[in-house]
């Protein structure tokens, strides 16, 4: 009987049962950030501990940092405390840090791939729940809490109890300005906010295949938002295409002895599912969300249900994101019209989002009185946007071209929405206050449809709007 | 860390009504920029409890009736959304000893356990009928038993349920596993170069 990656990859990192039944797994990376390390740095120092594989360990600011002004210090004291005391714990303890300095800091799950650390049938762990993201290349990645960040720190292992796995089958071929964006919104739809919990998600089948690593990463992100800890992607050669070169990527003679690994660790073809959901790509639009948890989407051409129309479950969730989103059932969303838009994220700040979407932008302007802000995941990115002259295009469309980091998708650094604005937003989350004010309201979109936001100044089909070239 | 067996969390409870709160809601970002997780209680639910402007929506934490309350009742999906410990921290640092939902999101219910914030999720119609209790008579007494998964309030009692490796966790009073991770170190050191992932040159 075959092996799913995930239980390959579960095996290989066992290191023993615990007293209270979960199982110890080794973290083959860790990766750290401002926001959930230093506490967790703390805790080591009050036990007199050390960082166990300094060398496995790798950080980056991205929370809090300001995307306009950056000389230090900061504006915000208390952000820039966070920046220092990760600089000082880094140097302390013998952890690389992609400081602002390096060229190389950014987003932590765009940092990752990027610098080649990401790798087949590795475990990975970050203080993060967009962590998932490092699935698409095939490896089991988990956002964890701070304590659990101190236990990797302290013993590079956490504690878990094993997932089951669920195969997401995608079949079919997108529809012309479908993304990959619209399948996990769709996804997230169908199968729930906590349709995911106790599940790893292994997103499988020929459309999934055919998408680029990149665009791979936007599923493998928001499994979260469906309530599964780990989504991933059985790698292949995009996968190996991808990382080879890459800084962190293994070279040479160890090259090839690692991707004939690499290919070993995938899914064996009959590995068996504890669940399997199959979905046609052919039924999914583009798709927006109207309410206050990712799973509150709709096609653009359809209206936001009432909330009779919906399971009964779902539905007091339904008529408290109507009465905050000052929604009504029955109204498209078409025709909405935004006053701000994010094109950012973990989910959505590579550089192929932006290389998409200035095809359309090139030549349009932002509509007047719209605040567009484009903010590159990392520093990496906006150095190859600007050599390609993708920056140049946004800028003359209009959009506020800005340094890297996670900005207005949760607003801990000054990128915030003020009042009840309403915002067009690559991101992931459309919490009630998630993009810094607590009455601010987030639409989820694929990064062309905030484009087409953008210049028109209306929730619209990207479709329609960029027909015309 | 030797720490204390749990097993019965006993004390009044206050409702925090709602599907999905997610962790935005429980600790919203802008109040984490912070090194320690000190004050963080005084943000919990910053704002469900307060106007942008501050004024309070006299939310039940708020009021007379429900001050000094230890246990949380609230709905489906609790704590969805960020793996930011700062939400249970949060909910421990304001004085609260257990959580009473539908069901939890998985990472929050990790975090929850391992500070020793027992975690425990009932049925609909009985979290119904424990909020219109507490409603009616806050000062009910309630008691959470992690050994028979069982919750007594007044004349009410219903079963709970809990993963099982977290209820033996906190019975045994080995809820934070970094004592027994750091036991098997010699033989985490003794795999490490079989482990694959990449090793960093410059540190």
């Amino acid at each position: 009987m075959g092996k799913t990656l995930f239980h390959k990859v579960w095996d290989r990192h066992a290191v023993g049962k615990l007293p209270d039944g979960s199982t110890q797994l080794f973290i083959g990376t860790h990766l750290i950030h401002e926001v959930t390390s230093p506490q967790a740095f703390g805790m080591l120092r009050d036990l007199g501990l050390q960082v166990a594989f300094p060398k496995r360990t790798f950080a980056t600011v991205d929370h809090i940092v300001p995307t306009d002004h950056r000389v230090e210090p900061f504006k915000d004291s208390l952000a820039d405390a966070m920046i220092k005391e990760l600089r000082k714990n880094c140097s302390e303890f013998g952890v690389t840090f992609f400081d602002i300095p390096s060229g190389k800091q950014g987003i932590v799950h765009i940092v990752g791939p990027e610098q080649g650390i990401t790798q087949p049938g590795t475990t990975i762990a970050c203080g993060d729940s967009h962590t998932s993201t490092h699935g698409a290349f095939g490896a089991v990645a988990f956002g964890i809490g701070t304590s659990q960040v101190r236990d990797v720190l302290a013993t590079q292992t956490m504690a878990l109890s094993p997932l089951k796995v669920r195969k997401i089958e995608v079949r079919g071929k997108l529809g012309p300005g479908v993304y990959a964006k619209d399948i996990i919104l769709h996804i997230i739809r169908t199968l729930g906010v906590n349709g995911g919990t106790g599940f790893a998600y292994e997103y499988a089948g020929p459309t999934i295949e055919g998408l680029s690593i990149e665009e791979r990463m936007t599923i493998c992100n928001m499994s979260i938002e469906g309530g599964a800890r780990v989504g991933y992607v059985n790698p292949d050669e995009k996968t190996f295409e991808y990382l080879k070169g890459r800084p962190y990527s293994p070279k040479g003679k160890d090259w090839d002895a690692a991707v004939q690994e690499w290919r070993k660790v995938a899914s064996d073809t009959d590995a068996v599912y504890d669940d399997v959901k199959v979905f046609e790509a052919s039924e999914i639009r583009p798709t927006v969300t109207w309410g206050i948890n990712p799973g509150q989407g709709i096609f653009i051409d359809e209206a936001i249900p009432s909330p009779e129309q919906l399971p009964e479950a779902d539905r007091s969730s339904a008529k408290e994101a109507l009465e905050f989103m000052k929604f009504k059932a029955g109204q498209k969303l078409a025709g909405q019209k935004i006053q701000v838009a994010f094109f950012g994220s973990c989910t959505n700040a590579r550089v192929s989002d932006f290389v998409e979407a200035s095809k359309f932008l090139k030549g349009r302007k932002v509509a007047p009185g719209i605040r567009a802000i484009a903010v590159p995941g990392s520093q990496g990115v906006s150095k190859i946007c600007t050599e390609m002259g993708i920056d140049k295009i946004f800028r003359d469309a209009g959009f506020d071209w800005r340094e890297a980091g996670c900005s207005m998708c949760l607003g801990m650094n000054p990128d915030q929405l003020v009042g009840d604005e309403i915002c067009a937003s690559s991101s992931n989350r459309n919490f009630k206050g998630r993009q810094g004010s607590p009455t601010g309201r987030t639409l989820l979109m694929s990064p062309v449809m905030v484009a087409a936001a953008a210049v028109t100044g209306e929730v619209s089909d990207a479709r329609k709007v960029f027909a015309k070239a | 860390m030797s720490l204390s067996p749990i097993k019965k969390i006993s004390g009044r409870a206050v409702p925090v009504e709602g599907d999905d709160i997610d962790t935005d809601r429980i600790i919203p970002a802008r109040y984490m920029r912070c090194v320690t997780f000190d004050g963080l209680g005084e943000f919990l639910f910053r704002d469900i409890r307060q106007t942008p402007d501050g004024k309070s929506k006299n939310h039940p934490i708020d009021q007379e009736k429900f001050k000094g309350s230890t246990i949380l009742v609230s709905g489906m999906n609790f704590g969805c959304g960020s793996s930011r410990e700062h939400a249970p921290q949060a909910i421990v640092r304001a004085g609260f000893k257990a959580v009473l939902a539908g069901n939890f999101a998985e990472i929050f219910f990790g975090n929850s356990t391992t500070l020793g914030l027992p975690c425990v999720s009932a049925k609909k119609e009985d979290l119904q009928a424990i909020t219109q209790l507490i409603h009616s008579e806050p000062a009910t007494q309630v008691e959470i038993d992690l050994e028979k998964l069982k919750v007594t309030a007044g004349k009410l009692t219903f079963p709970v349920t809990m993963k099982a490796s977290a209820q033996q966790s906190l019975l045994s009073g080995r809820y934070d596993a970094i004592t027994d991770l750091l036991a098997n170190l010699p033989k985490v050191k003794s795999m490490a170069s079989t482990v694959p992932g990449p090793i960093s040159a410059s540190s």
